[in-house]
């Protein structure tokens, strides 16, 4: 692009299609940077984007235009960008709390009389979700007050497991929506192990594991398999892989190998006390030490992605399979090591389940964690510590959302509302910038910006 | 996909190119062209078949009941004039391919399909004329016959394999009929009765009811990913046309308003799809799936704060009656399966005929297309490819509101929680499977509503096998016919790509 200055409409999206870079931007609207950046991330249009927003992936191409102050650096940057979206999915939630609830429409009536009230009624559901995640101040003796804190890390544990799968098939430029019937295998496989083997202490827990991580493999890697071999769609084969795992468990919990004795419902029997991960503050507490396993897969997730060669051609692949090919990566292996891995790390959030929460197997041994996964890895951009936290955040939703319903008979369904609303936001930050108004460069182009690009563009052309 | 147009052509570059001084080139070109995956699939089926028809076959027999009919004069009367009818287009069919056939030149794609619907169109009404009320067939004989039916068919595929020679479309079709004709001989023989039979009628008239809200999901994943946006929040979609429904249909006490109110709720979610994904460029796949999640939670929570605590007058819709389209609907068995519909269920006709015509025999269609081909291509030209984007994934919205209006107002008269049960999904299947085509997407859409009703007739009348295996079956087949036989399809070029101008 030397000396023309309109883009050359035929340039059909290789990588000399049109790519302002910023510094040769000086008016550019925020549209523009993100569309630069997208353009970037599709390869010029040849693929899908990244599961992670183009606008935050890319750390080093910061959207800085004439006046980068450091102020503006921050009220512009990925910190602030999630602080406001988790604030402002609050908030909605909030207004719809507040429209739903009765009592609201009573204390509105005398809202310039006794504000209060208004603002207590408003604020209850939320007090209740924090008492029940966090720190319960009106807990009896410190381990009630420290009891909602724990009930988050055990709620989390398998959050953080499946979600890590779920963002490592990210990665990979692969869309896995089968955590789910991953989480079912691997429970299936760990818990049968757990029950039916007698296996002295110790031992008997890694086999668990083992075979958790064995039954998520074999059912990720059967997806990863399909699309390698057949180029089946792996959303779609994986959503079908969910109902046919869920099926196939509901069948086997009527069999006599899995139905617990004398039991008419379809449940299986406990796991061996040599089966169950420790607990980790005693007895009164649910939190187990799936959680430092939890803690270690995501050591271990980071390090096969930032350290590894099977890491890099993972993430090789996911930028630009026909780069990655190119360069005499198997793409095929990858892809199905990749949903092995996932499968496994899935599997291993099934375990936390029937061998730290539940202690046996039943049909809702997943309950949504699959699905809860994706939003998990949604919102921790695909990263092994991002998931870690947000898996914490969305625990500490799941495990107060139970205390808010008791408490306030506020359905739990609005936790769904508010994690979906987060991931929503943080997906598209300029549409949170644009809410709060903090698109800086919108003051200029009603004016200086539009003719700004156009002159930017003419001299950033002739300059070169 | 016919078999006489596919197979010169495969069979020329097949075995012509293997002669001469470029063998081996000829050869990793024929081993390429020609898969195994036809003929070891259809063995290892073929040998499934016959241990379950043949050898695991029940003794009984087993009875189809044809449905009877309301007004047997005017059942007679239409029966005679549809037996003429299809007689006379299967004539006329038959006569066009046999004669573009001879003349050497290939047959015209729709010919054999439409030629076999009316040879079925012709059966059905002989039957309806032959008055006949129930069909019974031995089951061990016939099972033994279609066992070594298709063990003999996947013997030919092989054998052309062998041949390197492509397995033809119609054997793969033949296949599949044989099979289910099998297998439903054998299932309903392995019922609790000593004479177990099903209604026919209700199975085929089940299965278009069920059908329903995935034509409607399938449609609007075609009209957006036809546009090039991919639509996962077809699931929320559904939910909130259903939700939306109920509500507006209770408080206004007029279902129709509820239907069109089904329909703006639909758009709504394609609304924040399109807004996200194609102004802020947010990957398509990701907004779908958080959408889905977005709506479930939205819906449970206002169903459990608002409509459990004032249900008569939140969720209480009424319902759109069937209404029966005079003389049609009295044609025997077709009748009442096709013409004895809801309003929403001849929408749904009226839906796919629209949205195949228009996607590919209008201008706008054409221009939707090339914006989902070649965005690029088509902004040359002058076509604003991401307004044509927003409007096809709002009015695929719209669609899939007025399908989950389906569950509110036809199906069940009030809403109730995660009503739409992931038919989204399956929806999306359905879309895929049939080829991102508004007819193919009909037909796959039909083929998962006839698995779910016959997983719950089954339920009823007992059966060999444990009803989840039944209940998997729509979902296992999907993933066979996904990795078997849709992996040749493609979707549109630029699916999911946000178009980014300049």
């Amino acid at each position: 692009m030397s000396e023309k200055t309109t883009p050359d409409p035929l340039a059909t999206g290789n990588n000399s299609a049109p790519e302002p870079a910023p510094t040769q931007v000086p008016g550019g609207t925020t549209s523009e940077a993100v569309a630069s950046d997208v353009a970037l991330d599709t390869a010029g249009g040849q693929m899908p984007p990244s599961a992670v927003p183009a606008a935050t992936q890319l750390r080093g191409r910061d959207h800085r235009d004439g006046d980068g102050s450091v102020l503006h650096q921050i009220f512009t940057g990925n910190a602030m960008v999630s602080f406001l979206s988790v604030l402002l999915a609050i908030v909605l939630g909030g207004i719809l709390m507040a429209v739903t609830n009765p009592k609201v429409a009573v204390t509105a009536g005398y809202f310039f009389a006794q504000p209060g009230d208004l603002l207590t009624e408003v604020i209850r559901p939320y007090t209740a979700l924090v008492q029940g995640s966090i720190f319960n101040w009106a807990g009896a003796d410190l381990a009630a007050q420290l009891y909602p804190i724990t009930e988050t890390l055990t709620v989390a544990t398998p959050l953080i497991c499946a979600g890590l799968g779920v963002a490592l098939a990210f990665r990979a430029g692969l869309f896995n929506i089968g955590a789910q019937g991953q989480i079912i295998f691997g429970a299936l496989f760990g818990a049968y192990v757990g029950f039916a083997w007698h296996l002295p202490i110790g031992l008997h827990l890694l086999v668990v594991i083992l075979a958790g991580l064995v039954g998520g493999a074999v059912w990720g890697g059967v997806v990863g398999l399909l699309k390698a071999r057949t180029g089946a769609h792996e959303v779609i084969v994986t959503i079908m892989l969910n109902y046919i795992a869920n099926f196939l468990l509901l069948f086997l919990l009527t069999t006599p190998a899995f139905q617990r004795k004398g039991s008419t419902n379809p449940i299986s029997p406990f796991l061996d006390s040599t089966a169950l991960f420790p607990e980790l503050l005693g007895p009164q507490f649910r939190l187990h030490a799936g959680f430092l396993v939890a803690i270690a897969a995501t050591a271990f997730v980071w390090w096969l992605l930032n350290r590894s060669t099977v890491g890099f051609e993972f993430r090789a692949v996911g930028a630009n399979p026909n780069a990655a090919r190119t360069a005499g990566i198997n793409v095929a292996r990858s892809t199905i090591l990749v949903m092995a891995i996932a499968g496994a790390l899935a599997g291993l959030a099934g375990v936390a389940q029937v061998s730290g929460t539940e202690k046996y197997l039943s049909g809702g041994v997943a309950a949504s964690i699959g699905f809860d996964a994706i939003t998990v890895a949604l919102l921790g951009r695909s990263t092994p510590w991002g998931t870690f936290f947000a898996g914490l955040l969305f625990g500490a939703f799941r495990a107060g959302g139970v205390a808010m319903q008791a408490q306030t008979q506020t359905p739990i369904d609005i936790v769904l509302v508010i994690q979906s609303l987060i991931v929503l936001f943080i997906a598209a930050p300029p549409l949170v910038r644009a809410i709060f108004g903090l698109n800086p460069r919108k003051k200029k182009t009603t004016t200086s910006g539009t003719a700004g690009s156009h002159t930017g563009g003419v001299k950033s052309g002739a300059a070169a | 996909m016919s078999a006489t147009t596919q197979s010169p052509a495969s069979k020329q570059p097949g075995t012509g190119k293997t002669t001469g001084a470029n063998r081996a080139a000829g050869r990793a070109a024929t081993t390429e062209l020609v898969s195994w995956k036809a003929g070891v699939g259809l063995g290892l089926l073929a040998i499934l078949g016959t241990v379950l028809f043949g050898f695991l076959a029940n003794t009984k027999s087993a009875g189809f009941r044809i449905a009877e009919a309301r007004d047997p004069n005017a059942s007679s009367t239409a029966a005679w004039v549809t037996l003429v009818v299809a007689l006379a287009a299967a004539g006329y069919l038959g006569y066009r391919w046999i004669s573009q056939r001879r003349e050497g030149g290939g047959v015209d794609r729709w010919i054999p399909a439409t030629t076999i619907a009316a040879v079925v169109v012709l059966g059905l009404a002989a039957l309806g004329v032959a008055q006949v009320e129930k069909i019974t067939v031995p089951s061990m004989v016939f099972g033994w016959i279609c066992a070594l039916l298709l063990l003999g068919l996947a013997g030919y595929a092989i054998l052309l394999t062998l041949q390197r020679r492509r397995t033809p479309g119609w054997l793969g079709g033949l296949f599949a009929v044989v099979f289910l004709v099998g297998f439903m001989i054998w299932i309903v023989a392995g019922g609790r009765d000593p004479e177990p039979s099903i209604s026919l009628g209700g199975l085929m008239a089940g299965a278009v009811t069920l059908a329903v809200p995935l034509v409607f999901g399938s449609l609007s994943g075609v009209l957006c990913e036809r546009a090039g946006v991919v639509n996962i929040a077809i699931e929320g979609q559904l939910l909130l046309g259903a939700f939306s429904a109920a509500v507006v249909a209770t408080v206004t006490g007029n279902v129709y308003v509820g239907l069109i109110s089904a329909a703006v709720a639909g758009a709504l979610v394609s609304l924040v799809l399109a807004v996200v994904s194609i102004k802020y460029l947010v990957n398509q796949i990701i907004v779908g799936v958080v959408l889905n999640v977005l709506i479930s939670g939205l819906t449970s929570f206002l169903f459990s704060t608002l409509l459990t605590a004032d249900p008569e007058n939140l969720n209480k819709p009424g319902r759109l009656q069937a209404v029966d389209i005079p003389f049609l609907a009295d044609i025997p068995i077709i009748g009442p399966i096709l013409f004895r519909q809801s309003l929403v269920g001849y929408l749904m006709y009226v839906a796919v005929i629209v949205v195949y015509v228009g996607l590919f025999h209008t201008k706008w269609g054409l221009r939707v297309r090339a914006v989902g081909e070649h965005p690029q291509a088509a902004d040359t030209v002058g076509i604003n490819v991401n307004r044509t984007r927003f409007i096809n994934v709002l009015m695929g919205g719209a669609i899939a509101g007025i399908g989950g209006s389906f569950f509110t107002l036809v199906s069940v008269d009030a809403f109730s929680k995660d009503m739409s049960g992931g038919r989204g999904y399956i929806a999306l299947a359905a879309m895929i499977f049939g080829r991102w085509n508004p007819i193919g997407a009909f037909l796959a859409a039909l083929l998962f509503g006839f698995a779910d009703n016959l997983q719950s007739i089954i339920t009823i009348i007992g059966s060999p096998v444990p009803s989840q295996f039944m209940a998997m079956l729509p979902y296992a087949l999907t993933v066979i016919a996904v990795a078997g036989l849709v992996g040749r399809s493609r979707p549109p070029a630029a699916d999911g790509i946000p178009y980014v101008k300049g």
